[in-house]
């Protein structure tokens, strides 16, 4: 049974090529890696080798052949000794084709995730007044008592009890071998902290702040967020990438910068921003226990601020729900992080002038939570974002789209959105304050939607 | 020669001290006095169908790219045979982790992954190891403690020396054997690795297949240092020179390798000086180097050929090792057909293992 040689595809885009040259003849004995002949793309002169042992029997398309179409046969071969069955020739890429460029069949989407919302605290639970730094190192040291596979790695964590000191104490209680100080050396121990998780770790890899987490940003998207989804759900990353985002005071545009819509757009990335103690202790427990790979936004103005936080034994928040901080009817601010907090002062002085506003809190950036969104503007039917962050390509933007898209008829008003200046964040003291949003910026946006 | 060890300023928190016993050439000695491993004919008989099975499944995939049944980027292993099956032939399979770039077809097969699901992984099936979703680039087995795989240069390296860590924090006993090639080694986060790697004490072996080429850049033209085993001495990593084109001789030195890493002695990093037959990527016409070249490696160096010689020198008949290539072709047969006749992921899949949770 012969063996048939086709005009083989040589680029992933090939169609067609001209048969350039033979390097061999009929009744000429080959072997596999011989080259036969040459063939010219588009782009290349490529030599086409022999696969199968035998000899050419005959030769079909003579050199010089242009156009000759991928899967033509160009030449037959006789296989070495006929008892040895030669391949079957395979389906002609023809006939594969089609298939592979018809237009897929739409197909359903995911099954929807139950609603979740936080747990009831039961009544008479004591309220303590915590900090959000105290708040996210008991996150850490509650989850490593609970898990040994638990560890934290990054600059200065351990010795130094942290650069912000988020992880004051944890050497102590830990030893060296789960509180790891690394090198500046971000790329190489992301790449680390990763693969641990691949491994079956579950590591806390801390950014001293997200900004040198640049350096770093190929393993939390290209190797974090990405692998389960290549391998068909083979290799899990239950790591957990955390530490300060966006502005600080004075530090200047390269360590002023909110990476929040950055991640948030990464298919395969969990990313949580929390703003107040409760949140950050029940969302970073939630985010240490997760299966997929986290990206924790904390802000540093915010790690000194106290809040209450419940007493309880296991302080365990939903991912992927937002919080309403402030019940109001006449219009919604939607905020997360730093923002939240300059939101309810927002919301304190326009009730002085009779608006009664909203405030969400998204806490989770990824997946965001449209229904509670939506189901407030349904009520107030007017909505601002307030962001500190840049206004392009933001998560104000994709709030705004979702308003577009999916709330479009309880609209009353254009969705605003308040966030930094398009700017590179300066150092002088006035230049900055002019960049970065404040409460009585988002008054104004409120007021304007409301149409006062 | 070994150098005069150096006393550098001792410091609390530094690695523990090696100073007087810095063995930055003694693996390399030690390789050299120990030479090729002395196998059974049994074990050569496995390493030569271990090596043909690698070489013939890649000339099928390479066959059935050009009939446009794989796609996109498909990176041949064709000459570097001895280099996976050297090496992972002396790894403890199933505790032991393996971690590599885009061409690792070899080391799937190297570890014993079946080849019917990476050649349906090719073609983009259902069926294929990654259920169609992750190409030629992207495979893993868990199963196999094989952990991809991977499309962005040099990251495996990284993501190796976390695999390592984890062997050590568990103390399981186990290693990493992260490879990557001599183009990959001039990437910033192999450094980072092995300064993290060597300040620990990490169960890792570094291995560069240096195969001469960076895509189309021969390695002088892209690398100041040439000799790849001198580039952990920056970090105290012992490094070794080996000839990738022998098996015999992969296998011995990774013996001496691995018995470092597993008394505990830290990271070594290992040269292997190899070849590719093929281009960089399928579409790479591999104007970079003469046909002599390649000729010349494939007449006189070939792995293949190699341990065929020996094997007829102890004794096997041209027509047993015919048997074992009859038998290969048949396997690889039943591969493709596999491959070619298994179905397309269903459209569902789109969706499934973006993430593990339910938000």
């Amino acid at each position: 049974m012969a063996i048939e040689l086709k005009m083989p595809a040589l680029s992933p885009t090939m169609e067609e090529g001209t048969l350039a040259k033979w390097l061999v003849k009929e009744g000429d004995e080959v072997s596999s890696g011989d080259i036969i002949a040459e063939i010219e793309t588009d782009k290349a002169t490529m030599e086409f080798e022999a696969v199968d042992e035998g000899v050419i029997a005959s030769i079909l398309v003579a050199e010089g052949t242009e156009n000759v179409k991928v899967g033509t046969v160009i030449a037959t071969m006789a296989g070495e000794g006929e008892e040895a069955a030669p391949a079957a020739p395979p389906a002609p890429a023809a006939k594969e084709a089609p298939a592979a460029a018809a237009a897929p069949t739409p197909a359903a989407a995911p099954p929807k995730a139950e609603p979740k919302s936080d747990p009831e605290i039961p009544v008479g639970t004591n309220m303590a007044t915590v900090t959000v730094r105290e708040a996210l190192r008991d996150a850490m040291a509650e989850e490593m008592r609970r898990d040994d596979r638990v560890f934290i790695m990054g600059e200065e964590v351990a010795q130094y009890q942290g650069a912000y000191k988020v992880t004051q104490g944890l050497l102590d209680e830990f030893g060296p071998k789960r509180v790891i100080d690394t090198p500046i050396t971000e790329y190489g121990f992301a790449g680390i902290g990763t693969g641990a998780a691949m491994g079956g770790l579950r590591p806390v890899v801390e950014f001293m702040t997200f900004n040198f987490a640049m350096q770093a940003i190929d393993h939390i998207i290209n190797s974090a967020a990405k692998t389960n989804y290549m391998s068909g759900g083979q290799m899990r990353c239950p790591v957990v990438f955390r530490g300060p985002n966006a502005a600080a005071s004075r530090v200047g545009a390269q360590h002023s910068q909110n990476y929040g819509p950055w991640y948030a757009s990464v298919p395969g990335l969990i990313v949580i921003a929390p703003y107040d103690s409760s949140d950050a202790k029940g969302l970073l427990k939630a985010a240490i226990r997760c299966e997929d790979p986290v990206v924790f936004l904390e802000n540093e103005l915010v790690y000194g601020r106290s809040f209450e936080l419940p007493e309880l034994d296991d302080h365990v928040l939903p991912i992927g729900k937002a919080r309403i901080m402030r019940e109001g009817k006449d219009a919604t601010i939607v905020s997360y992080s730093i923002g939240v907090g300059l939101a309810l002062e927002a919301a304190e002085k326009l009730a002085e002038e009779g608006i009664d506003a909203e405030v969400i809190d998204l806490r989770t950036l990824r997946p965001l939570d449209k229904e509670t969104v939506l189901k407030s503007l349904a009520k107030t039917n007017r909505l601002v974002v307030a962001e500190e962050g840049w206004p392009v390509c933001s998560i104000a933007s994709e709030i705004i789209a979702i308003c577009m898209e999916e709330g479009f008829d309880h609209l009353d008003a254009p969705v605003l959105r308040v966030c930094d200046e398009d700017v590179p964040l300066p150092y002088a003291a006035n230049l900055e304050k002019m960049a970065l949003i404040d409460a009585d910026r988002i008054v104004s946006a409120v007021k304007k939607v409301c149409y006062k | 020669m070994a150098k005069a060890a150096k006393t550098t300023k001792k410091s609390d928190a530094g690695p523990p001290a090696q100073d007087m016993d810095f063995i930055l050439h003694s693996l390399q000695e030690a390789h050299e006095k120990a030479g090729r491993y002395d196998a059974s004919v049994e074990e050569m008989l496995h390493f030569y169908e271990q090596m043909l099975l690698i070489r013939r499944f890649e000339e099928k995939a390479g066959q059935l790219y050009g009939l446009g049944l794989i796609g996109g980027f498909c990176h041949l292993y064709i000459g570097q045979e001895a280099v996976a099956v050297g090496l992972q032939s002396a790894l403890k399979e199933g505790l032991d982790s393996v971690i590599t770039g885009y061409r690792d077809h070899g080391h799937m097969l190297a570890y014993g992954i079946d080849p019917n699901v990476i050649m349906a992984e090719l073609t983009g099936r259902e069926a294929g190891i990654s259920r169609g979703k992750g190409g030629s680039m992207h495979m893993f087995s868990t199963e196999h403690k094989f952990y991809g795989g991977h499309g962005i240069v040099g990251a495996q390296v990284s993501l190796g020396g976390g695999l390592a860590l984890g062997h050590q924090y568990r103390e399981d006993g186990g290693l990493c054997l992260a490879y990557f090639g001599d183009g990959a080694a001039n990437q910033g986060q192999v450094y980072e690795t092995m300064n993290m790697a060597a300040l620990w004490n990490l169960p890792i072996i570094f291995v560069v297949e240096n195969n001469g080429y960076a895509m189309g850049t021969a390695v002088k033209r892209g690398s100041a240092e040439t000799e790849f085993h001198r580039r952990g001495t920056a970090f105290r990593i012992p490094g070794m020179d080996v000839n990738g084109m022998d098996v015999l001789e992969v296998r011995g030195a990774a013996e001496i390798a691995i018995a470092h890493v597993r008394e505990g002695k830290g990271p070594v990093l290992m040269e292997l000086n190899t070849y590719r037959y093929r281009g960089h990527s399928m579409s790479d016409p591999a104007k970079y180097r003469t046909r002599e070249e390649v000729q010349d490696v494939r007449e006189h160096k070939d792995p293949i050929e190699g341990l065929k010689k020996l094997l007829l020198e102890k004794g096997k008949s041209e027509d047993d090792l015919k048997a074992i290539d009859k038998a290969i072709r048949a396997r690889v047969t039943e591969a493709a057909d596999f491959a070619e006749n298994s179905p397309e992921p269903a459209a569902a899949e789109l969706y499934t293992d973006v993430v593990v949770g339910n938000y």
